[in-house]
C-alpha cells in the first residue's frame, strides 16, 4: 500500500511485455491503436495543425503516459480519441482503433455509447466534470444505468461499493451529498469512481492530479494505478508532470508541437533520454538532493501553432541542430528500446549519432 | 539618479549586518462570520479563521527564505503581511530595523515600499492588458519619482528589460504578445524598477511549464547575485524550494512546524509533516526508495484540530499531541527549529520511523 508499490520491479515486466507486444503487433492488435492521426483547426488565417500525424498504441492493462508542455497537443490527442474535439477542430486524417474496431468515424450516438462504456475519462478539474446540481449518487447511478441493465436499487448499491472502493469514508451517507460538500481530493475520487463504474477497458486521464495538493496528488496517483490494475483497465495518462509519469506509467510518449518526439519504456526515457528535447526537459526539472547552481535551460519556448518551423519542430531551440533538421521532418526511428524522432539517430548520420548518444541524459 | 546611487550605497553597508527582514509572532485572523442576523438567529458567535497564527522567522540579507506548504496553510497570507498588503492582527514585521506598523502615513511608507516589491503567481492577471510593457515597467519609477526626465525613464526601462533577458524594443508591445514565461520576466522587470532590496515572490513559477520555470529560476538566481537581492519565496513545490532556498519554513494550517537551513531540513527532516511532504514528491529518479504513505487531507482552517494541528494525520500522535500545542524547540538535526512533541521527547527514533515504513 505504500506509494512505492509501483516500483520498478513490478513495472519492468510490464514494460518488457509492452516491448514484446510492439514486436508481435501483427499477431494480436493492441487495445488502442492510433495511426497517423491529424487534428486540424480551420481558422480565418489558415488551418492550424494541433496534432500532426501522431501514431501510438496502448496494450491491454498498460499505462501509457503522454507528457508535454502546454500547447504540445497532448490533451487534444486525448479529446480526439474519444470524439470530444471542440468544433471547428476535427480529425483530418488517420485512424483510431479500439480493440481492432475503427472508432474515429462513428456517428455521434455510437461514439457516445463507447464513451463511458468502453473508455472512461478523468479530467483535471473535478468541479467541472461533476454537475453541481445533482447529488454524487444521482450522477453515479445515472451513468451505471445508462450503460448496464441494473435496476435503480442495484445501481445504488454498486455506486456505494464504488465510493468505498475509491476510499471515500462513510459512502452510504456521502452518496446523497452534492459535489460542493466534497473536498478537491474527494471530488477527484468521485470522478475516478464515475470513470470506472462500468469497468471500461481504457481510461483516459487528462491531468488528473494537477489541481491537487502534493500530498493528495500522491494518494490519487496511487488510487488510479491500483484501481486500473484491479479492473484490468488500460490508462492513457496525460500530464505535464514527469514525476507523475515516473510513478505510474509503463511507457511514455513525449510530445512537442503536436508530434510525438520520443516514446519508450518509462525507465529508459527518464534515465537515458535520447531526443534533445526530452533530455533538456529532464535537466530542467529541479530535484531534491541535486545541488545544482543552475538548471539546464532550453532557450526560447515552444512555437505557436501558426509558426511551427519546417523540418524538426524543435530545431530552433535544439543544441545539436544541423542542416538536415531544418528541412526534413524526422519520423520515429527505433533506437534500443525506444523510438525517437531525431536525425541524430538516423543511420546515415553515423558520426553525429554517436555524439548524440554519448551526450544523453544520465 | 542620485537616489539610485544612494540606494546602492545603502545596500552595500547593509550587507552582512544581520537579518534584513524579521518576522515576529505574526498572526492574521480573518472574520468569516455569517451576517449579524443569522448569527443572532442561530445564537452563534463570530467565526475567525486563523490564517496565520504566530509565525516568526528572519531572512538574512542577500539570502532566500522559502515558505512551503499545501493550499490553505497561510503561506500567501504571510507574503501579503510582509509587504504590507494586509495589516497583522498580532506580531510585527521589521524591515531593516524599521517596524512596518510604525509607518502610518503614506509619506512614511513610500521609501520602504520602494525597497520591497512583490512578484505574483499569475503573469496573465498581474499585468494590465491595456498598457504597453514600457509603461508597466516604468510605473514604479514614476510612482516613486525616481527619475524625472521621460527619456531617462525609457532608457532605464530598456536596461531593465535587458536585465531580465528581454529586448529593449519589447517595451513597445502589449502583454498579450508574450508567452507566460516572458510575462513573468516583465513582472520581474517591473519589480526591479524601483531598485528594491527585497522581493516577495508568491509562487512565481507555478503557472509555468517546467522548461520555462527553469529559465525563470535561473534568472532569479542570477539577479540575486548581480543585485544582492533578498527573497521571500512562496511555493508548494518542494523540488523548486530545494533548488532556490538557503532557508526553508514548512507551514501547516497557519503555523510554522519546522524551519531552518534548507539543506538540513531536506536531508534530515524532523517534523512528521515535513517527512510526509518529502515522501509525497514523485520518485523521478525511480530509485524505489521506501516512503511513509501519505494519509488524510488538510482539515478546514475554520475548525483546526486541537493541540498540534497535524495530529489527525500523524502516525506518531499521542494524547499530548491532541491537547497541547507544541512550542518551538531546537531541531536535533542542526540549527533549525521544530514544533513537535514527538521530536522534543525524542520519541521519533530511527527505529520508530523504520517500523512505520514496515507497517505498510
Amino acid at each position: 500500500m505504500s506509494p512505492s508499490d509501483t516500483p520498478i520491479q513490478d513495472r519492468a515486466p510490464a514494460a518488457q511485455a509492452a516491448g514484446q507486444a510492439e514486436r508481435s503487433a501483427a499477431g494480436k492488435p493492441a487495445l488502442l491503436e492510433v495511426e497517423k492521426m491529424r487534428v486540424e483547426f480551420p481558422t480565418r488565417r489558415g488551418t492550424l495543425v494541433a496534432v500532426d500525424d501522431v501514431s501510438f498504441h496502448i496494450n491491454e492493462g498498460e499505462v501509457l503516459g503522454v507528457v508535454g508542455e502546454s500547447g504540445a497537443g497532448k490533451s487534444m490527442t486525448g479529446s480526439a480519441i474519444i470524439g470530444l474535439l471542440e468544433p471547428p477542430g476535427r480529425i483530418a486524417g488517420g485512424e483510431v482503433r479500439l480493440g481492432g474496431r475503427r472508432i474515429d468515424n462513428l456517428p455521434y450516438e455510437q461514439i457516445r455509447r463507447i464513451r463511458g462504456r468502453e473508455i472512461g475519462m478523468v479530467f483535471q478539474d473535478p468541479l467541472t466534470s461533476l454537475n453541481p446540481l445533482y447529488t454524487v449518487g444521482h450522477q453515479l447511478i445515472e451513468t451505471i444505468q445508462t450503460h448496464t441493465d441494473l435496476s435503480e436499487s442495484q445501481a445504488r448499491k454498486r455506486a456505494i461499493e464504488l465510493l468505498a472502493e475509491v476510499g471515500i469514508p462513510a459512502p452510504d451517507r456521502r452518496i446523497d451529498q452534492y459535489p460542493h460538500q466534497f473536498s478537491g481530493g474527494m471530488r477527484q475520487r468521485v470522478v475516478i469512481a464515475l470513470a470506472l463504474c462500468v469497468n471500461p477497458r481504457l481510461v483516459i486521464a487528462d491531468e488528473p492530479t494537477t489541481a491537487l495538493d502534493v500530498s493528495i496528488q500522491a494518494q490519487i496517483i496511487k488510487l488510479l494505478h491500483k484501481l486500473c490494475r484491479e479492473h484490468g483497465a488500460a490508462v492513457m495518462l496525460i500530464t505535464h508532470d514527469m514525476g507523475v509519469i515516473a510513478e505510474t506509467a509503463d511507457r511514455v510518449a513525449v510530445m512537442y508541437s503536436g508530434r510525438i518526439v520520443e516514446v519508450g519504456p518509462v525507465r529508459e526515457v527518464i534515465r537515458n533520454a535520447k531526443h534533445p528535447y526530452t533530455h533538456g526537459l529532464m535537466g530542467s526539472i529541479p530535484m531534491v538532493g541535486h545541488d545544482l547552481d543552475r538548471l539546464t535551460q532550453i532557450e526560447g519556448s515552444m512555437p505557436r501553432l501558426t509558426e511551427i518551423p519546417p523540418g524538426c519542430p524543435f530545431n530552433p531551440r535544439c543544441p545539436k541542430v544541423f542542416e538536415r533538421c531544418r528541412h526534413e521532418r524526422p519520423e520515429l526511428i527505433p533506437v534500443e528500446e525506444t523510438q525517437v524522432a531525431c536525425w541524430l539517430y538516423d543511420e546515415n548520420e553515423g558520426a553525429t549519432a554517436n555524439g548524440g548518444r554519448s551526450g544523453s541524459h544520465g | 539618479m542620485a537616489e539610485v546611487a544612494e540606494a546602492i550605497a545603502a545596500r552595500e553597508t547593509a550587507a552582512g549586518s544581520g537579518p534584513l527582514v524579521r518576522v515576529k509572532g505574526l498572526a492574521k485572523h480573518f472574520d468569516v462570520s455569517p451576517p449579524l442576523l443569522t448569527r443572532v438567529l442561530r445564537k452563534e458567535g463570530r467565526t475567525l479563521v486563523r490564517a496565520v497564527d504566530g509565525v516568526s522567522f528572519d531572512i538574512p540579507t542577500g539570502r532566500t527564505f522559502s515558505l512551503v506548504g499545501e493550499s490553505g496553510c497561510g503561506k500567501s497570507t504571510v507574503a501579503r503581511l510582509v509587504v504590507g498588503l494586509y495589516s497583522p492582527t498580532q506580531g510585527e514585521v521589521v524591515f531593516d530595523g524599521q517596524r512596518l506598523a510604525d509607518l502610518t502615513s503614506r509619506r512614511q511608507m513610500a521609501p520602504v515600499r520602494r525597497r520591497l516589491q512583490m512578484i505574483f503567481q499569475d503573469p496573465f492577471a498581474s499585468l494590465n492588458p491595456r498598457w504597453r510593457v514600457a509603461d508597466i515597467v516604468a510605473e514604479p519609477i514614476r510612482a516613486h519619482g525616481l527619475l524625472d526626465d521621460n527619456r531617462a525613464v525609457l532608457r532605464r526601462v530598456g536596461e531593465l528589460l535587458e536585465q531580465v533577458r528581454l529586448s529593449a524594443r519589447d517595451g513597445e508591445k502589449f502583454p498579450h504578445e508574450f508567452s507566460g514565461g516572458q510575462r513573468q520576466r516583465i513582472s520581474i522587470a517591473r519589480a526591479l524598477a524601483s531598485n528594491p532590496e527585497f522581493l516577495v515572490c508568491d509562487e512565481p513559477t507555478s503557472a509555468l511549464d517546467v522548461s520555462v520555470q527553469a529559465q525563470i529560476l535561473n534568472l532569479m538566481r542570477d539577479l540575486q547575485r548581480e543585485l544582492g537581492l533578498t527573497y521571500l519565496f512562496i511555493s508548494h513545490d518542494l523540488a523548486v524550494v530545494y533548488h532556490i532556498s538557503d532557508y526553508v519554513g514548512v507551514m501547516y494550517l497557519g503555523r510554522l512546524v519546522e524551519w531552518g537551513e534548507a539543506r538540513d531540513i531536506f536531508r534530515k527532516p524532523q517534523h512528521p509533516y515535513t517527512r510526509m511532504l518529502l515522501d509525497a514528491i514523485p520518485d523521478l529518479e525511480m530509485s524505489g526508495r521506501q516512503r511513509i504513505p501519505v494519509a488524510g487531507e488538510v482539515p478546514s482552517p475554520i475548525h483546526p484540530p486541537s493541540g498540534c494541528h497535524f495530529h489527525p494525520r500523524c502516525p506518531f500522535a499521542n494524547e499530548r499531541c491532541r491537547s497541547e500545542e507544541p512550542a518551538p524547540t531546537p531541531s536535533p538535526a542542526g540549527g533549525g527549529q521544530v514544533r513537535c512533541h514527538a521530536v522534543e521527547e525524542g520519541r521519533l527514533t530511527e527505529e520508530v520511523v523504520q517500523s512505520e515504513l514496515r507497517r505498510d
